[in-house]
């Protein structure tokens, strides 16, 4: 388990070392909790645990809390009679690409309406900045219109094209890069760099900490995404992950066993990524409502 | 500055002025060689779509045939349309129970995690890994968990001898569990904003109120919780517009049943777009939902300057 995510406790509120009443012999916030904690992990819990639960115990009622064995079953039909691993394998492209993009297109963007000087400079960021007020909804019907017309729907680069940048990244990487000082980058200017060295030998090499928010944000966002696909996609060869197992709700809908190892296999890297690196995820969280 | 104001005798400031404009042109060049790829994708992927799109809420289409131009019909229709007014009323029935919640349970969670207590880290893991998982996943954990017959939740009320519920089966009792499931993936965002913002309190304030003689609660709600209002009314801003967008996690449930009792404003325009294939009609949905998203938004903003909170 990784280190806890947010500097512990500030003097605003935490109860210094006041004395302890009612005689608990423990802080009573442990009393909220750890009930609290307890049923926002019985979910997972539950997928792990069904994931590696016979089928006959699944389809028992009453279904017994406690597994009589554990199986892989579950996961060896699913690899064996679906194409997760193929799906496993868009994702996975799609979200890296997404990432890389993002990482290469918004610090650039960034950095220019953050630093350089230019004619159309206030008109192009007062467009990315309105755009981030307008809803996946108003755009979907023209966008599935347009990727008719040229082709790409059904095809894995319906799902990437609209995660190549987005209006979030460019505005988060210019507010990191206004927050650097600019000496530096002047320092380098005078010295006979060009921009371009100044960008990537001084300025990217500081910009670690937002590119991670950066790339978490595009992870998620990218990994998790299903309204789009299941719009731009019907073609079950080009389905991502998300899409697949949503597949399985029509076709599978009582192989609780198949359906939790597909979870597993949809879930468990974001969950192992956000265990490596909670702070940063945390970060990310702060800066994006990503999810509702 | 143009040339007619320079002497043709000053070659000196012709030169000047041209190389100054060498520079501009080069300045600019380089300045979108920067922006222009992200830009480009941006505002080609947004602005043009939604441009494109109010044109097409004028429309009848159905992305075949010639389209016809009906001017504000498909927003007078919406305006009749009870299939519409009914997920009207489930989305605002649904907004209702998230976005309390979710705020009241976001300020609980941010204070309780903001302690120097053992476990804690454990505590913030299972509170906020839920946070990375898909529509996709919540739904299925959704279906399986509540269940009538194999479910979680069923399993312990025959337990305890308790009557068995519907719960995603049920009309009355569909939308709450999808509101639950909700939080249960979303709490983490508004306890982590309450979280930082409690840490950027000055811890001063809070010891001056208690110098002056306030006990700890007082302090709390006279200085704390005045301090948290911003993020307050940021985060019901944020989680009213998330709410009234729901879509993935009824697609993933329960596909807008049962007796279309979780069918939200955004299930219903899906549909109307993409089974139906009534682009013109989805499209005037879409601008609707958007158009009164952003009175909504307008609206807090005002109201909150109003009460000198000071959110943006």
């Amino acid at each position: 388990m990784s280190s806890s995510a947010l500097p512990s406790a500030s003097a605003a509120t935490a109860g210094r070392s006041r004395p302890r009443r009612r005689g608990l012999p423990f802080s009573p916030w442990h009393l909220l909790l750890a009930p609290v904690a307890v049923l926002f992990a019985i979910p997972f819990v539950q997928m792990f645990l069904a994931a590696l639960t016979p089928a006959e115990d699944l389809n028992r009622i009453p279904t017994p809390f406690i597994p009589t064995r554990l199986t892989l079953d579950g996961f060896g039909q699913l690899f064996g009679t679906s194409p997760v691993l193929l799906w496993l394998g868009n994702t996975v492209l799609v979200s890296v690409t997404a990432i890389v993009s993002h990482l290469v297109l918004c610090s650039l963007a960034g950095y220019g309406f953050a630093r350089l000087r230019f004619r159309g400079r206030t008109l192009g960021f007062f467009g990315i900045v309105a755009t981030i007020m307008i809803p996946i909804q108003v755009l979907m019907i023209p966008t599935y219109v347009l990727f008719s017309q040229i082709g790409l729907i059904d095809s894995l680069g319906a799902a990437i094209v609209p995660w190549l940048a987005s209006a979030f990244g460019i505005f988060l990487m210019r507010q990191f890069f206004l927050s650097l000082p600019p000496e530096l980058e002047e320092a380098g200017l005078i010295d006979g760099a060009t921009r371009r060295q100044v960008f990537f030998r001084i300025v990217l090499p500081l910009a670690k900490p937002a590119l991670t928010t950066l790339a978490i944000f595009t992870l998620l966002g990218s990994w998790n995404d299903l309204v789009w696909p299941l719009i731009a996609i019907n073609d079950d060869q080009a389905f991502t992950l998300q899409l697949g197992i949503t597949s399985f709700q029509g076709t599978r809908r009582t192989q609780w066993a198949l359906l939790m190892a597909a979870n597993v296999v949809a879930t468990l890297p974001l969950i192992l990524f956000f265990l490596g690196a909670q702070k940063q995820f945390v970060q990310t969280m702060t800066f994006s409502g990503l999810k509702g | 500055m143009s040339a007619a104001h320079l002497s043709p005798a000053s070659g000196v400031g012709v030169d000047r002025q041209r190389s100054r404009r060498r520079r501009s042109l080069r300045l600019t060049l380089e300045g979108w060689a920067f922006v222009g790829p992200a830009t480009v994708l941006v505002l080609g992927l947004s602005i043009f779509p939604a441009i494109w799109s109010f044109f097409l809420s004028l429309q009848r289409w159905d992305g075949f045939s010639e389209p016809q131009n009906i001017g504000v019909g498909n927003y007078a229709y919406a305006l009749k349309d009870a299939d519409l007014a009914a997920a009207v009323t489930h989305t605002v029935l649904y907004t209702a129970l998230f976005v309390p919640a979710s705020i009241l349970l976001g300020l609980l969670l941010a204070v309780a995690l903001n302690r120097r207590i053992r476990f804690i880290g454990l505590y913030r893991t299972a509170i906020f890994v839920p946070f990375v998982a898909s529509a996709a996943a919540t739904g299925i954990l959704t279906t399986y968990l509540f269940s009538p017959q194999f479910g979680l939740l069923n399993n312990i009320l025959r337990r305890i001898g308790l009557p068995q519920q519907g719960w995603l089966e049920d009309p009355r009792q569909a939308m709450v569990v999808i509101a639950i499931m909700s939080l249960w993936g979303s709490a983490a965002f508004t306890t982590v904003i309450f979280l930082a913002a409690l840490q950027d309190i000055p811890g001063e304030l809070v010891e001056a109120a208690r110098i002056d003689g306030a006990t700890a609660r007082q302090a709390f709600w006279h200085v704390t919780v005045p301090q948290l209002a911003p993020v307050a009314v940021f985060a019901t801003i944020w989680q009213v517009i998330q709410a009234l967008q729901l879509f993935d996690l009824v697609y993933t449930t329960t596909r807008g049943g049962p007796l279309n009792a979780t069918q939200t404003v955004v299930y219903y325009l899906w549909n109307a777009a993409f089974r139906q294939t009534e682009f013109g009609y989805g499209s005037a949905v879409a601008w609707t939902l958007f158009l009164v998203t952003m009175l909504i938004t307008v609206g807090v903003v005002l109201y909150s300057r109003r009460a000198r909170i000071e959110a943006f």
